[in-house]
């Protein structure tokens, strides 16, 4: 029995073995028996925690995602760089294929081939060869009632149906001399020029009219900067032409973006700091609740340190907790936002938990930090008499 | 007693009820910004996909066939029919004309630029560039300028009633012209005041004031086509319909729609022998691009709602919690339950309408800076939404109320007096 230290009671030795005990383990029973004890409160400030840090989650997620989401729609717009031969010449043949080197999997390119060529009772009309795969790519507005598929047929639009033929039988167009026999396969309305001209696919109106392609549109993904970055590298592959940009597609793109970007920045901002400020009033809420631990851990003799230190440990680990629980959460409601809206997950970004992780330590510790700070003014007899 | 009771609950708890009466200031505020930015965003962005230029393009019924080929007409100039310049004010007059932000008509001219023998085939376009029109007693103005706003000009934009034009950037880099200078077109000098850059055809083109196309063609008063940009509804199944093919009560409802198909008809309407079609280039994406940013704000705004709804609640269950021990004095002095719950939704009830009126006026106000600085224009905020908002409000503050009053009340009044709940 002589071994059991609770034995021996001399003044002496029992302050020797607090000295000896660690302070650790009691430091973290407290917090422990902290949270376990006063679940309920517990809970609901972890609660408010998690919720703020999935907010922020969300919106960081969704700010940063949302633009190259958007993007995609845009490119419904068709092309925004335009490459085109030199006056009087056509493209060189390896254009396309230098193009789809340069810029990859992140543009599509189609070429077109124009001519005017003479229907039976000598009207002109344009003729236009292309890919039809591409193009159906490319101009997704184009209201098409059955897109070419076999050898000798063409997509007519609207306007030269009427001149060329009417009720959909087969016509014959000529060009300087040679004759070519074309089946109508679908007509083509877009409201604008395409409406007066027929497109046949690319190599059969080379063959028949021995024109080669002289513009090439390409739809290029990216922002302002990646287009212009790309239209950089396209002009010094292919010195021989022109590349111009398409400002109409670019610069309505650019604002229309510009605006989103900013009413969602807006919107997030908002939405933070309302989720921050929600956190803020139920920890400062939830310490103020316990000043009668804290009047006792002073009237123990604890020293002002360890009382800020337990504070704050409490709440750094709540903040610590909830930004871990708040992030995944938030990257379920992102991806569940793109999946309603755009049809396509949002991916989540992991660079932005560091940002959520400090952002909820932060707010944990001023809320814990505050009312501390206005309480260490009280004398703990004060409080302790409930007053 | 009921309501002396509420009364210093105020008087003598101000901190509490602050902190309580702010965060639903705070969340209301959050709520009616949003809902305010969303319900507008879609009539926003719908302005702001203006700048992708006209949606409709008005032809004459008659036309013959375009022939060009990147911008160069290869068609006989006279050839064709034209429309009337006399008739386009009627614009104006359409049963939607408050939707038509702009219209600018078109004339093209095949030309030689140039003197002698340098002077090269060319294209000379007569349009309006910010001409003052009259319809009735309206004055307003229109041109590319509204309709084509990514057209840039190193230079000065000509006056509609000059003889100055605009000179595309390649024309003017092969014919070595600068703003200032003067070009002789088929005969005619005429000054640049500008040097043109479009992205597309007019970079090889003249662009003029309307009437000295007129002039150089021998047709006064004629227009080859309208571009018209307008606002419109994105398109349903009703949009698609055919007008003649539908019952009298179906039309009225798609006649008073403002989707491009019913402003294209009612456009031939006003114009004589004319034929108004939809840029699908333009207005078919409109409609998707305008949905997914409507739909994404819709659910930023939902999460909006969610958190502030959470912000409320928790600020109202940490102000009745900490209120345990008053609870279970009431009850010790013999206060029954409904009483006690009483008092307290008294109690939020007028802390839910002081927040809310605050927040609702700080929401409008959010959103109005919100509308000022990123769209320019004000971001109206339906009257309708002050009684909605009101109510959320004090539901929202009941809602995150209930479960704390339970808990408080039903707390033994020996425990709480005694500090151990």
């Amino acid at each position: 029995m002589s071994t059991l230290p609770s034995a021996v009671h001399t003044p002496r030795q029992v302050a020797e073995r607090r000295t000896k005990g660690t302070h650790t383990s009691m430091f973290v029973r407290m917090l422990i028996r902290a949270a376990v004890l006063r679940r309920g409160r517990a809970a609901s400030a972890l609660l408010a925690m998690v919720v703020a840090a999935a907010v922020a989650t969300a919106m960081m997620n969704l700010y940063v995602d949302v633009q190259a989401k958007l993007r995609t729609e845009f490119r419904n717009y068709g092309a925004n760089v335009v490459v085109v031969a030199k006056e009087g010449q056509a493209l060189p043949a390896n254009t396309l294929a230098s193009v789809e080197s340069v810029l990859g999997s992140k543009a599509l390119a189609v070429l077109f081939s124009y001519a005017v060529a003479r229907t039976k009772d000598g009207q002109s009309v344009v003729v236009v060869g292309t890919d039809f795969n591409r193009a159906r790519q490319l101009n997704r507005w184009w209201g098409v009632s059955h897109w070419p598929v076999s050898a000798n047929e063409a997509l007519v639009g609207m306007r030269a149906a009427g001149l060329v033929s009417p009720d959909r039988k087969p016509f014959e167009l000529t060009f300087q001399g040679k004759a070519v026999q074309l089946a109508t396969a679908g007509l083509l309305q877009t409201g604008a020029g395409e409406d007066s001209r027929i497109y046949i696919d690319q190599s059969e109106f080379q063959g028949w009219t021995g024109v080669t392609p002289t513009t090439l549109e390409i739809a290029v993904n990216g922002s302002l900067d990646e287009i212009q970055q790309a239209m950089k590298q396209l002009a010094a592959a292919l010195p021989d032409v022109d590349v111009r940009p398409i400002r109409q597609i670019m610069e309505g793109e650019a604002k229309v973006l510009n605006k989103t970007r900013a009413t969602l920045y807006a919107s997030a901002t908002l939405i933070v700091l309302t989720a921050s400020l929600c956190v803020l009033a139920t920890l400062i809420g939830w310490v103020f609740d316990r000043r009668r631990d804290f009047a006792i851990m002073k009237a123990l003799g604890a020293s002002e340190r360890l009382v800020n230190g337990f504070f704050a440990a409490e709440a750094a680990v709540l903040g610590v907790v909830g930004a871990i629980f708040g992030f995944f959460v938030g990257i379920g409601v992102a991806a569940w936002i793109g999946r309603v809206n755009f049809h396509a997950p949002v991916i989540p970004r992991f660079s932005v938990f560091p940002y959520v992780l400090a952002g909820s330590v932060a707010v944990a510790l001023i809320s814990a930090i505050l009312p501390i700070a206005l309480l260490r003014r009280v004398e703990p007899a004060v409080i302790l008499r409930g007053e | 007693m009921f309501p002396r009771l509420v009364y210093e609950s105020f008087r003598r708890q101000t901190r509490r009820k602050l902190l309580a009466g702010m965060a639903i200031t705070l969340g209301v505020a959050v709520a009616t910004a949003m809902i305010a930015v969303a319900t507008d965003i879609g009539d926003k962005i719908s302005r702001e996909l203006r700048s992708y230029g006209a949606n409709l393009l008005v032809t004459p019924q008659e036309d013959t066939l375009d022939v060009e080929i990147g911008g160069v007409n290869l068609k006989p100039p006279s050839d064709g029919a034209f429309l009337n310049e006399a008739d386009l004010p009627k614009i104006h007059g359409t049963f939607w004309h408050h939707n038509i932000v702009g219209f600018s008509p078109m004339l093209p001219v095949p030309v030689k630029a140039g003197s002698g023998s340098d002077a090269k085939d060319a294209t000379l376009v007569g349009t309006y560039f910010n001409k003052l029109l009259s319809f009735g007693k309206d004055d307003f103005t229109t041109g590319v300028r509204i309709t084509h706003p990514w057209w840039k000009v190193q230079g000065a934009w000509p006056d509609d009633n000059s003889q100055n034009v605009l000179l595309g950037e390649h024309l003017a880099a092969k014919l070595a012209k600068k703003p200032g200078d003067s070009i002789d077109v088929s005969g005619h000098r005429l000054a640049i005041s500008g040097i043109l850059s479009t992205g597309a055809a007019e970079d090889d083109q003249i662009v003029a004031p309307l009437a000295v196309a007129q002039d150089m063609l021998g047709k006064p008063g004629a227009v080859r086509r309208v571009y018209v940009s307008a606002l419109t509804k994105p398109e349903d199944a009703l949009a698609r319909r055919d007008p003649k093919t539908m019952t009298p009560e179906m039309y009225d409802r798609w006649y008073c729609s403002p989707y491009v198909q019913s402003i294209a008809y009612q456009l031939q309407e006003a114009i004589p022998h004319s034929h108004a079609e939809q840029i699908r280039q333009v207005a078919q994406n409109e409609g998707t691009v305008l949905a997914r940013i409507k739909g994404l704000m819709l659910l930023v705004t939902l999460a909006a709602l969610f958190a502030s709804a959470l912000a409320v609640s928790a600020a109202m269950a940490t102000a009745i919690f900490e209120r345990r021990r008053e609870v279970g004095l009431m009850k010790a002095l013999g206060a029954g339950n409904f009483t006690v719950a009483a008092i307290f939704f008294a109690e939020a009830m007028l802390l839910a309408l002081i927040g809310g009126i605050a927040g609702f006026a700080a929401g409008s106000f959010l959103a109005r800076q919100i509308g000022r600085s990123i769209f320019n224009s004000q971001i109206s905020i339906e009257p309708v939404l002050f009684p909605i908002i009101l109510a959320i409000a004090v539901f929202v503050t009941f809602a995150g109320s209930a479960v704390a009053i339970r808990r408080a009340i039903e707390l033994d009044p020996v425990f709480a007096l005694r500090g151990e709940a």
